[in-house]
């Protein structure tokens, strides 16, 4: 069965913004769909909303709608691209069920378009909780006991008979989103009725509970012939209860006999055919009970999942990729295996070494949030490793983690902490999941605890337990021994367990560079092995590789001179999807430009660690040791450190120590960016305004600081991302507490203090500068004030409101810091316009998070551009090559509007305030493009899942010194029809100005009031600046109640303004869409404007 | 620590690594098996003697060992080489460690070695001639002592492995299924049987009698039986000559089913030549294409030998075929009932995609 031929047109539903439980791994099953579907000639169609994927690029599809994935806008699309069918299988939840949704209200018939993977029959037995168990009940295959509730008596009533404890999960949810275990009717109450308000089907399952037992995994991939195989088995260190997207896996499987396997493997073929799933991968979850081995099946997924993208990194088999082959009519027999090319798809990978996955967390920046593991997915990212065995696995997964105290793993302080908190002992403290469970493993056995005891406390393994142990064993037996007196086997022995360098230095009193000196000078260092799906059967034509201490290494001499490309590490808040945009670039200009692209990455959700992406790529932690182990052996010409984010930048010092040329700016020069006090004198040099500088190492320095600068000042920590830990403090009684945390982010260094700019516009800059001519890609815009950290902020393209004077200015400081820093490659700029001044609030040496939306504004490719620059090429070359535009000031003049939007997670987090400040906490975004920027503004908003009321009531609350500027829009929607609420201050103001308006209580003044009638599901817009912070405030009240309730929440005046544009816009009938490539075209015509 | 082992090439490569199990030495040949899961069902299938086993999955022993899981009465591998033996068994089926089981059965293990380097050793360069000893850790002098062993080619080991008198399959798997209807009485000739191939052959309604690998055919004839098993077992098909008699002369006169050994057999009997092959299909993984149904089927496998199908005549229609590297995996005759493939449907370990020949060799003695 060869490919179809009766298609002709496919429409890919990518995923949109990154959110909690849906990353960037659909970027890469997105973009490897993209590719193959268009090599086998079809024409493809993509929509997505996110600017920071690399499928949005324009060369990865015939025509890419930068578009919200609703079903309207999504139709919209449909008609005018007329697909013949849509693969919805390969955007994640909200791919499928956008797909859904435009199936079941019969537009897809009508249009006559289908779709291809899976059926609406097979998705809704697979995603409806209750038409699931049907199923699986018919097929004979074993479920937890059940039943469904549309009603929280329904629920009560299904639990009285599946016995307490329940787990309560809605249907069509993303990342167990509203799902949560009762332990008693009361409790089941409130989570019954939360469940049902949050799922879009108001349904639940409620489910006898199976916490405690084993969690797996299966992927499967059948394809229309019927031939079926598991590409990949993973085993959840953490037991069921704790997500599987926040639990710590393993692949493949440890501790199943064959036999329980083969069952396992049984029931999920038999799933798979029972739900009629035609082509394509899904994931298949199962319980195991470790006293008995009764295995039942816990849901599946028809689709390409997180799981799937882990599975494809785990073992060579891009199953996205052969996924989009199946659909369109290939079998599995008549696909290559890329890894050996030789052998079919039709196989089962076999591996040969351990691959671990740990989730990365954000706690830190959601202080009110419960940090405990549950059913509801929180991770933000996640590292894999790969080790020759489950302990060297573990430890290079820590060392991926890139947090203080984690990397170290076993016996790090943090674990230290958590014990001393916990008096009722460290068993008791396993009980409850949370970041730290494995760090209090290994402090429990340190402590004497048996693995019995530990593995019946925490649930996980007494296999897991028992290999930790064996890292402690050895770490006992290093202790307080001096570093001369170990043997090269009890060496290499120890790095044979997973320890770094790191570690052994702080059990043997040494330093990480001694350990290094004295392995090295023993001979011993790491080898390098191939990932090829066989276990060694067949030769491997793929350079996929990690390290591991063993004997035989399988780098192959390179033709070509090298380039190592170092990537930014698990996805995190401030450090994501946008910096492995970059790595990916660079990896394919290098490849065009003649070198070999040699990535090194550890998160496996990424597009950069697809083998497909660069010449070589080795899947290992971004530690020094771990990077510079891979630079001597692949000797580079240099390393590009400028791409990855924070990650890499760090490791510069280390690389240029050890004698490899990092590319590009200086690492001095990064220093002298990075370091707030010598930025401060530069630009005083440079006679660029700057905001007030002071540094405090105490309360006292710090008080002095801030009077001499004047309040308001905004307090942060030296050397941090995402504006970690800073605060705006109005006055000298907030500054203590401020002070003290920001000392904590950042022990080491002072505590930096600036004059904040109250009120200010702020502008973002992204440029390229070659060392002499700097180019800058555009001047963006934000429509919050200066406060809101750039990463939550939206903002737009071409800049909205400053003049051509002012742009100027903004490109003649730009130019001026790029040639002082000696930028050779990328540099980022924030800004903020007051008082007719611009000032420089700071500047970043590297790629930045807007480079990719600049990319898909302007059409020009600016990561590829900074590549071929750190490779000598000059921007005059470039220009002169059309690679640039000729008209510097190209972005000014597009003739169309790209905003930006930020995506926040407090939907995942109940209790944290949503009011955005200086801390970034967003965890992706969306770009909305129109000719209208109005328009614009809406999609923006639209697609990141603010969707706006056309009509309604609208509840406003403003700071007093907002109260004045609010009548004027709150006039524009009560002229619309919006009925209007406000708290008595505001309304008093509204009515004076003559505008109808009913006030109504604040949560401090009884019930009913505001949050009572947002939860009722009455209000559909809130308005609300704030006026102080913490968890006792109105203000605190109200947001959550809308955050909790999904309304829209808007806390800044400029973001009012920008609503109503937005709300404007949707009430005019919307216009067909334009296609990224055709914006672009639009772009350069768009040049003879000079 | 774990007193030091070494194990030996015949082209001189050496790996330095932790004896675990028995101490002493043993020689065979070296191969390697990628199968992830399922380590005590290899160790005890009479398939493995003679050899010296190399896991390719790191991790082994995870789960111990059972008193359900052995294919035979006890581990017959030769040796057995892995990256990590867990001095721990998880699992609640678990009776011993791995280590234990080793030691009880006087069999010597070898752990820490980089199992990787030897897995592309042997696809370079072939099975090897391959000693592991915890006594002699001389490289030079255990080289040459590998050097000295004869090869598998050859090799008639069956006879080593077979059982001693005939019995009755039901004392050891129960009795024959009645619930598909009637039951057919099965000899099953034994050159190193798996006991899953007992239990299928009685779930699928089989009254079995297990024969000694040397059983004149005539006995089988004059024995009222409905068909005839040849099973799996080590060594060169070739060299077992009284396994080739047998099959020649059961031929046309009973349905026959073969299974791994028992398939090249057949193929010999029915004028097809063997061969050694480089490194054989040891694993859980090998895709198998059913030629008449187009269906790819995931299978078991364990052969360092197979039937060269242009050895054979048109009597002979090719069933199955290795999709990796075309291997024939699959035979049946057209003019009389037999059948056989040189995969194992039984799996044990591995996937039951292909449980359903069972089922046909029953069809094929229905309507014989
Ligand atoms: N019956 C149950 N008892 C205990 N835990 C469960 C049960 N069902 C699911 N879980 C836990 O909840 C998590 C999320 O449930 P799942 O059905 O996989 O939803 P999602 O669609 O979010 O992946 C699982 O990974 C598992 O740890
Ligand atoms: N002096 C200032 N006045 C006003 N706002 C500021 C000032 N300094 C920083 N900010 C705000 O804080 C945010 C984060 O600060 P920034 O220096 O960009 O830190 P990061 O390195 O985390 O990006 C900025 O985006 C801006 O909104
Ligand atoms: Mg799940
Ligand atoms: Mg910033």
């Amino acid at each position: 069965m060869p490919r179809r031929t009766d298609i002709e047109r496919i429409l890919v539903i990518g995923s949109g913004p990154i959110v909690i439980g849906q990353a960037c791994e659909f970027d890469y099953s997105g973009t490897q769909a993209c590719k193959v579907l268009r090599s086998e000639g079809f024409h493809v169609s993509l929509v997505n909303s996110n600017p920071a994927t690399i499928m949005t690029d324009p060369e990865f599809a015939d025509r890419t709608y930068i578009e919200p994935l609703t079903p309207e806008s999504v139709l919209g699309v449909i008609r005018r691209e007329k697909p013949d069918v849509i693969l919805p299988t390969l955007g994640g939840q909200t791919g499928l069920n956008v797909a859904v949704a435009l199936a079941e209200s019969g537009e897809l018939d009508r249009l006559g378009v289908g779709l291809i993977g899976a059926s609406l029959e097979a998705i809704h037995r697979a995603e409806d909780r209750s038409g699931f168990k049907r199923a699986m009940i018919e097929a004979g295959l074993p479920v937890p006991i059940a039943g469904i509730a549309h009603e929280v008596d329904e629920a009560l009533a299904v639990a009285a008979e599946v016995g307490y404890p329940v787990i309560v999960r809605p249907s069509f949810m993303l990342g167990g989103g509203g799902s949560g275990f009762a332990h008693d009717p009361d409790a089941l109450r409130t989570l019954a009725a939360r469940s049902l308000a949050d799922g879009p089907a108001h349904e639940v399952l409620v489910e006898e509970s199976v916490a405690g037992w084993k969690e797996f995994e299966l992927e499967v991939m059948r394809d229309g012939a019927d031939n079926a195989v598991i590409i990949c088995s993973i085993e959840n260190v953490d037991p069921m209860g704790v997500h599987t997207g926040d639990s710590i896996t393993v692949a493949p499987q440890q501790t199943l006999t064959d036999r329980e396997y083969q069952d396992m493997r049984d029931a999920a073929l038999a799933c798979i055919r029972a739900i009629g799933v035609e082509t394509g991968g899904s994931n298949i979850q199962f319980a195991v009970n470790p006293r008995d081995g009764r295995q039942v099946l816990i849901e599946m997924n028809p689709r390409v999942s997180r799981s799937s993208a882990l599975a494809s990194k785990a073992t060579g088999f891009p199953i996205a990729k052969i996924a989009a082959l199946l659909a369109v009519g290939y079998r599995l027999d008549e696909i290559t295996n890329d890894i050996t090319g030789e052998t079919p798809a039709a196989f089962e990978p076999t591996l040969d070494y351990v691959v671990v996955k740990i989730p990365r967390f954000a706690f830190e920046k959601f202080s009110e949030a419960d940090p405990t593991l549950t059913t509801t997915m929180k991770s933000v990212g996640e590292v894999m490793a790969i080790g020759r065995t489950f302990k060297e696995a573990l430890g290079k997964a820590w060392r991926s983690m890139e947090r203080d105290g984690f990397d170290l793993g076993w016996m790090g302080p943090p674990a230290r902490d958590a014990s001393a908190e916990a008096p009722a002992g460290l068993l008791e403290l396993l009980r409850i999941p949370s970041e730290r469970r494995l760090h209090l493993v290994e402090l429990a056995l340190v402590e004497g605890d048996s693995v019995d005891d530990i593995a019946a406390a925490s649930g996980i393994d007494a296999w897991f337990v028992d290999q930790i142990a064996e890292v402690v064993e050895e770490a006992r037996s290093l202790e307080a021994r001096p570093l001369e007196t170990l043997s090269a086997e009890e060496l290499f022995e120890a790095k044979r367990l997973g320890s770094s360098d790191r570690r052994i230095g702080e059990l043997t009193g040494a330093s990480e560079g001694e350990v290094r000196a004295r392995r090295t000078a023993l001979g011993i260092t790491p080898v390098y092995k191939t990932v090829d799906t066989c276990g060694g059967e067949f030769p491997a034509r793929t350079p996929y590789h990690y390290s591991a201490y063993e004997e035989e290494s399988e780098v192959r001499p390179a033709e070509r001179p090298r380039v190592v490309i170092l990537g930014a590490g698990p996805n995190r808040i401030g450090q994501g999807i946008e910096f492995d945009y970059a790595c990916v670039h660079a990896a394919y200009a290098l490849r065009d430009a003649g070198y070999e692209a040699v990535m090194v990455n550890s998160s496996p959700e990424t597009v950069s660690t697809d083998y497909d992406t660069s010449s070589r790529l080795y899947f290992e932690p971004l530690s020094a040791e771990d990077v510079l182990a891979i630079c001597e052996v692949e000797e580079p010409t240099g390393v590009i450190v400028q791409l990855g984010g924070q990650t890499p930048l760090e490791l510069a010092p280390m690389l240029e120590a050890a004698g490899f040329p990092v590319l590009g700016t200086r690492p001095e020069a990064i220093d002298l960016a990075e370091d707030r006090g010598k930025f401060a004198a530069l630009c005083a040099e440079l006679q660029i305004p700057a905001p007030p500088h002071g540094e405090a190492r105490d309360l006292e320095e710090a008080r002095e600081a801030a009077s001499r600068i004047g309040y308001p000042v905004v307090v942060r920590p030296s050397y941090v991302l995402g504006g970690r830990a800073m605060e705006i403090v109005y006055g000298e009684d907030e500054l203590e507490r401020f002070v003290r945390t920001a000392a904590e982010a950042s022990p080491d260094h002072p505590v930096l203090i600036d004059r904040f700019l109250e009120g200010a516009i702020e502008l973002d800059v992204d440029a390229v500068s070659d060392g002499t001519d700097v180019f800058v890609g555009a001047v963006m815009e934000h429509i919050e004030e200066a406060g809101v950290h750039s990463g939550d902020s939206s903002c737009a393209i071409p800049p909205a409101t400053l003049s051509d004077d002012e742009l100027d200015e903004v490109e003649r400081i730009t130019s001026a810091l790029a040639r002082r820093l000696e930028v050779r490659g990328l540099m980022n700029l924030q800004l903020a316009v007051k008082d007719e001044r611009i000032w420089v609030l700071e500047a970043n040496p590297r790629a930045s998070r807007t480079v990719p939306f600049v990319s898909k504004a302007t059409g020009v490719p600016l990561a590829k551009v900074a590549t071929l620059v750190l490779l000598g090429r000059t921007i005059e070359e470039l220009v002169a090559e059309g690679v640039l535009p000729v008209d510097p000031t190209h972005y000014r003049h597009l003739p169309y509007t790209c905003v930006k939007a930020a995506v926040l997670p407090f939907g995942r987090f109940p209790g944290v305030d949503t009011v955005l400040g200086p801390e970034m906490r967003s965890t992706g975004e969306v770009m909305g493009i129109d000719a209208d920027s109005g328009s614009a503004l809406a999609k923006a908003l639209v697609a990141a899942g603010a969707t706006l009321p056309a009509a309604g009531t609208v509840f406003v609350s403003v700071a007093n010194r907002d109260k004045r500027a609010i009548a004027l829009p709150a006039r524009r929607l009560s002229e619309m029809g919006f009925r209007l609420l406000a708290t008595r201050g505001t309304a008093g103001v509204l009515r004076r100005a003559g505008i109808p308006v009913t006030a109504v209580d604040k949560v401090s003044e009884g019930t009913p009031n505001v949050a009572d009638l947002i939860r009722g599901g009455k209000i559909d817009l809130v308005i609300n600046t704030p006026f102080g912070r913490g968890p006792r405030t109105d203000g605190y009240h109200i947001r959550t109640a809308a955050a909790q309730a999904g309304i829209p929440c808007i806390t800044t005046l400029p973001g009012v303004m920008a609503a109503l544009r937005g709300i404007e816009a949707l009430r005019t009938a919307p216009e067909e869409p334009v296609s990224i490539q055709e914006y672009h075209d639009l772009a350069e015509v768009g040049e003879v404007r000079m | 620590m774990r007193s030091p082992a070494l194990l030996a090439l015949e082209d001189g490569s050496v790996f330095r690594g932790r004896a675990f199990g028995a101490t002493g030495e043993s020689f065979g040949e070296a191969v390697f098996n990628t199968a992830m899961s399922g380590y005590q069902e290899v160790l005890t299938d009479p398939s493995y003697a003679g050899q010296i086993v190399a896991m390719t999955s790191p991790h082994q022993g995870n789960y111990g060992t059972n008193d359900l899981d052995p294919e035979s009465g006890r581990v017959r591998v030769a040796g057995l080489a892995v990256r990590e033996a867990s001095r721990r068994a998880s699992s609640w089926r678990a009776e011993r460690t791995l280590a234990e089981e080793l030691s009880a059965s006087g069999v010597v293990g070898i752990e820490g070695i980089d199992t990787r380097r030897l897995t592309l050793r042997l696809r370079e360069r072939g099975a090897m001639r391959c000693g592991v000893s915890t006594e002699d850790l001389e490289p030079a002098s255990l080289v040459e002592r590998v050097r000295s062993i004869p090869g598998m080619e050859g090799a008639d080991l069956a006879r080593t492995v077979t059982t001693g008198e005939p019995f009755e399959a039901a004392e050891l798997v129960g009795p024959a299924s009645t619930l598909a209807g009637k039951v057919f009485r099965v000899a099953a000739y034994d050159f190193g049987m798996k006991r899953t191939i007992l239990r299928l052959l009685a779930a699928a309604g089989c009254e079995i009698t297990v024969l000694p690998a040397q059983t004149p055919a005539s006995d089988v004839l004059g024995g009222g039986f409905d068909g005839v098993f040849l099973s799996n077992g080590p060594g060169d098909p070739a060299a077992t000559r009284y396994g080739i008699e047998a099959a020649q002369a059961l031929l046309g006169e009973v349905p026959v089913f073969g299974i791994c050994l028992g398939h090249q057999l057949l193929g010999l009997a029915l004028g097809g030549r063997t061969y050694k092959m480089k490194f054989g299909h040891r694993g859980a993984n090998q895709p198998v294409k059913d030629l008449r149904t187009g269906r790819v089927e995931i299978t078991s496998h364990n052969h360092g030998f197979a039937v060269d199908p242009g050895s054979l005549g048109d009597r002979v229609e090719l069933t199955h075929r290795n999709l990796n590297d075309g291997t024939l995996e699959g035979l049946r005759c057209r003019d009389v009932p037999a059948f056989g493939v040189q995969f194992h449907p039984e799996a044990a370990p591995g996937p039951h995609d292909s449980r359903s020949l069972f089922g046909e060799f029953r069809a094929l003695m229905g309507a014989a």
